[in-house]
């Protein structure tokens, strides 16, 4: 049991290394923002995942205490990298790339980075 | 078995944080500053992670969790700020 709870959470360990140093990595290789966009979004927060499975898996083996408070980072890490994605991209938009630039969205609406929406044709109602 | 295994988690994420400096200091735009900073935090959270598991202690786990919500703060602010030129409206 503690044997099999050792090559489990060493696994655990290093592929989160590998996942952490390939995301910062790929912030440096590849060649346009919505590119590097990727690396570090889905791989270190998989690399994060992993190290805190190994600790609670660790805690929960060899220290008998089972806590559930690594989850929590996990999955405020989870819940919190899409938004910062999605933030980092319209960012991207709004100073490097010309709207003209940009295929035609094949909606009724224009790209919602430009506020190319007027007041009235907003699609949510608030009321 | 474990121990190695910590140690080379460290190393990974070790060389990544300085992966993450080189960005900072030479990137193409202001947006790849603010993702290499934002990958700094995450990187941080794991190797501030990787230090307890060392320790053995679970002090780190509430530290990690006020880096994660600052870290993710912060970068909310900086985009808003670049895309509004304004953070609380």
């Amino acid at each position: 049991m503690e044997l099999l709870a050792q090559i489990v959470i060493s696994a655990l360990l290093v592929i989160a290394g590998i996942f952490g140093f390939l995301g910062s990595y790929g912030l440096l290789k590849l060649d346009d923002t919505m590119r590097r966009l990727h690396a570090p979004t889905k791989a270190t927060t998989i690399g994060v995942g992993g190290v805190l499975i190994a600790a609670m898996i660790y805690f929960a083996v060899f220290q008998d205490k089972i806590s559930l408070h690594e989850l929590l980072i996990t999955v405020f890490l989870f819940i919190t990298a899409p938004i910062t994605a999605n933030f980092v991209a319209k960012a991207h938009l709004h100073r490097d790339v010309k709207p003209s630039e940009l295929p035609p969205t094949g909606g009724k609406y224009g790209w919602a980075a430009y506020d190319s929406v007027s007041p009235d044709k907003q699609p949510i109602d608030t009321d | 078995m474990i121990t190695y295994a910590l140690w080379f988690a460290a190393t990974c994420f070790s060389v990544a944080l300085l992966l993450n400096v080189w960005r900072i200091g030479v990137a193409p735009g202001v947006v790849d500053r603010i993702l290499a900073l934002d990958t700094m935090v995450v990187n941080a959270i794991a190797l501030l992670n990787i230090y307890g598991l060392l320790e053995g202690t679970a002090v780190y786990f509430e530290v990690s969790l006020l880096i994660a919500m600052f870290g993710f703060v912060s970068t909310v602010a900086y985009c808003r700020f670049i895309l509004r030129g304004n953070i609380i409206e």
